[in-house]
């Protein structure tokens, strides 16, 4: 297991844990900052200070209720659908590559690509907004075409690493896509 | 290149024995799909061996050994490896688990290598220190569980993928696993269902009722076809209205959907399946739903009090155009008139009205005993009865369609006269030949009657046009109102009920993937996977097993409707698709 110290595209810190569970299976999580409290603070009063603003205008104890529903519906949607904990790749030399992500309330949801189907792992630039970005991606092979790729799966999209840390987990994936 | 072993979890604990399984073609891997015991006969097993492999029609073959050695077990080692030369096989695993433990050890054993002596170290090692990696999963669940092609791929490029090729094995092993420890056989199995078949009487019972269910169905709906096929039902008029008619629609949509599910040949490919099954639930539902409504409007005699109010209702409508027409006969919005033809549409419209409150005032005593009957059928199904009411509306609105029919003609003469008279006005003419405006030379008398025309239609324009515009916002409510009782029906006609009760009570049934899980492993043990199923997405299970349904949505862009509007073309709305007839 190993951890340095490695940012995000916006300059926020992330963790890498890199596992190697056998000598062609290694696992990669990378891990975005938690939720942080002073945000919640932040949300949950602004909210219920305008809240007790309509209540003190309108003199209806309905805009308090819904204040309060508002307020943890949209936590719960929050951390169950939005919030990204960690993000976990799986290569397992000759069987495939797992890519999942892990939300902030315990739900995890992965995809599995055969590595019949994989071309390579590269890195690839993007325009991302106003800059340009690097992303770890996953070719898929064209079933007709040999030369060809029918598709891109792009990796850890919400935690968005920078180069130094891509470069870290390609050239992990590239020893073992090397061995098959 | 590294071996991978598809090991159940039901034979994780089980008995020292046999391997059985296949070799998935084409990949480095195995399917273990079940272990026999010891004591058994070599001759025997070969014989179950070939009986199974002819009734499943997969290559089964005897992998290799399985030993997990209880106290005073000692000493099978050479036992085991001596197996290996009354089973020849390309490759021998020896598979060894240790109470306690929880890793496996397998050596895997090729077919020119020599067996290594007991006790001595292996020679040679990397060719026979092969990587192996154990991928545990649930016997029953991917059985059960149907593979979706990936998103985009082509269902021609399935037999490709190794997890697709395990999956197929796994489920056309049935066979194989109705041996379980309660048969009095020379063989002894352990697989997921060893511990004894369990079934439930209604299944059983259901299955054996079925079929005489089905033929006594298919009887019916061959009487049915049989009636409908009549000749007097066949002439140009009925077929014309019974096509307009919604009901007569929904019922020939839902014979045959009847005829599908009434087949009694069992379904072979998955999707013929889960079509049928979603057919029969939405089915059913359906009925439910219809004698749900039947039970309340039947309640309190609430359909008699329908019927009293109908006869008021078409009434308060007449007089309601009646006033509308008055107030168009007059100055409109303040807006200036031509007296004359405002005169002449208006009590053409008005008298039309008239005739139509008296064939209504001529029904209204049978309205009710007509609506008492016809309220009965929704126990055929809750979309009878929405199509029921689909259908009324409509006659009830008749006057209005037919306003909105000759309000449009008038006008649709009016602008396509004035386009023409217009060309006329600057000289040129419209070559049908060529489909472009040309220019002409006219004689006087020819522009002196061109522009006369012209001038005259171009004033009465205004006045047809507010009739026009009247009737077609009325029109456009009408079908607004139809619309929605429509896609009601669409809805309740193409949901899929079945795949979305499956993908919510056994997610494992409909696989859009699988997901693994490293298990802890302890040192110097290979590598063991936890295979799991991912299931599909609903909003991906809806849209596939979607059952396709007749309607056709206008196939218009805003900017047709629009341009349709202001030239006076006649829209439909919606047309049948199965009659052909596409003018929209």
């Amino acid at each position: 297991m190993s951890e340095e110290k490695f940012t995000d595209i916006n300059g926020k810190p992330i963790s890498l844990e890199c596992r190697s569970h056998s000598s062609f299976c290694r696992e990669f999580v990378v891990s975005a900052p938690k939720v942080s409290l002073r945000a919640v603070m932040v949300c949950t009063c602004a909210v219920w200070l305008s809240a007790y603003a309509a209540f003190f205008v309108t003199k209806n104890t309905a805009v308090l209720s819904s204040a309060i529903v508002t307020t943890l519906v949209g936590m719960m949607v929050h951390i169950h659908l939005i919030k990204i904990d960690h993000e976990r790749l799986l290569i397992v030399g000759s069987l495939g590559v797992q890519v999942s992500s892990c939300f902030a309330s315990g739900r995890e949801s992965a995809t599995f690509i055969e590595m019949s189907s994989i071309k390579d792992i590269v890195i690839n630039e993007a325009i991302h907004m106003q800059r340009v970005i690097y992303y770890l991606c996953i070719l898929l092979k064209e079933p007709s075409d040999p030369n060809g790729v029918s598709g891109v799966v792009p990796l850890f999209q919400s935690s968005k690493p920078r180069l130094n840390c891509l470069v870290k987990i390609y050239k992990s994936c590239q020893e073992i896509l090397g061995q098959c | 290149m590294v071996l991978k072993i598809f090991f159940p979890q039901c034979c994780n604990r089980a008995d020292s024995g046999l391997l059985v399984g296949r070799w998935v073609p084409g990949f480095d891997s195995v399917v273990v799909l079940a272990v026999i015991h010891y004591p058994f006969i070599p001759g025997q097993v070969k014989k179950y061996l070939s009986e199974m492999q002819s009734a499943i029609q997969l290559e089964l073959t005897v992998l290799g050994s399985w030993s997990m050695p209880k106290d005073g077990q000692e000493g099978m080692d050479s036992f085991l490896k001596d197996l290996s030369t009354i089973f020849p096989q390309g490759r021998w695993l020896q598979l060894s688990r240790e109470l306690g433990k929880r890793g496996f050890a397998c050596q895997v054993i090729g077919r020119d290598a020599a067996v290594p002596p007991r006790g001595q170290p292996k020679e040679g090692g990397d060719d026979e220190k092969e990587k192996v990696i154990f991928i545990h999963y649930d016997q029953r669940k991917v059985m059960l569980s149907h593979l979706h092609p990936a998103h985009g791929q082509e269902p021609a490029a399935e037999g490709v993928s190794e997890l697709r090729l395990v999956f197929q094995t796994v489920a056309q092993s049935q066979p194989l696993f109705f041996l379980d420890k309660y048969d009095d056989g020379p063989i002894k199995l352990t697989h997921w269902q060893s511990e004894g078949r369990e079934a439930s009487i209604l299944v059983e019972l259901i299955k054996q009722a079925s079929v005489p269910m089905c033929l006594v169905l298919t009887w019916l709906l061959s009487l049915w076809t049989q009636l409908r096929s009549i000749r007097v039902l066949n002439m140009w008029p009925v077929r014309f209205v019974s096509s307009k008619l919604s009901t007569c629609v929904q019922l020939s949509h839902r014979t045959e959907h009847l005829q599908t599910i009434s087949s009694p040949r069992r379904a072979q490919q998955h999707a013929d399946f889960m079509r049928k099954a979603n057919i029969f639930v939405s089915f059913l539902v359906d009925i439910a739903l219809g004698l749900l409504l039947i039970s309340w409007l039947y309640r309190e005699n609430r359909i008699g009090r329908l019927a009293n109010t109908l006869v008021p209702v078409a009434d308060h409508v007449a007089k309601e155009l009646q006033e509308l027409l008055q107030w168009l006969m007059g100055a409109p919005a303040g807006l200036k008139m031509n007296r004359a033809l405002d005169q002449v549409l208006g009590r053409f419209f008005l008298y039309h009205i008239h005739l139509w409150i008296s064939y209504i005032h001529l029904l209204s005593p049978f309205i009710e005993m007509i609506l008492w009957y016809v309220g009965l059928s929704a126990c055929l199904g809750l979309t009878f009865a929405l199509s029921v009411v689909s259908d009324i509306v409509a006659l009830l609105t008749f006057h209005i369609y037919c306003f909105y029919v000759y309000g449009a003609r008038i006008y649709c003469l009016k602008i396509y006269g004035l386009s023409s008279l217009w060309r006329l006005f600057r000289g040129k003419k419209w070559n049908v030949l060529r489909q472009r405006v040309d220019s002409c030379s006219y004689d006087l008398d020819q522009l002196f009657i061109g522009t006369l025309l012209f001038t005259i239609l171009l004033f009465l324009l205004p006045t047809t046009a507010l009739y026009y515009l009247v009737f077609t916002l009325l029109r456009l409510g009408v079908v607004l109102l139809q619309g929605f009782i429509h896609l009601m029906i669409d809805i309740i006609n193409s949901f899929p009920l079945f795949a979305g009760g499956l993908r919510l009570f056994r997610p494992y049934r409909l696989a859009e993937g699988v997901k693994f899980k490293v298990l802890c492993e302890e040192p110097g043990m290979s590598l063991h996977l936890m295979m799991e199923i991912n299931p599909l997405k609903l909003s991906t299970a809806v849209q596939q097993y979607r059952i396709p349904t007749y309607s056709c949505y206008p196939k218009d862009s805003w900017a047709a409707l629009c341009k349709k509007l202001f030239v006076g073309d006649l829209i439909y709305p919606w047309t049948p698709l199965h009659k052909g007839s596409k003018e929209d």
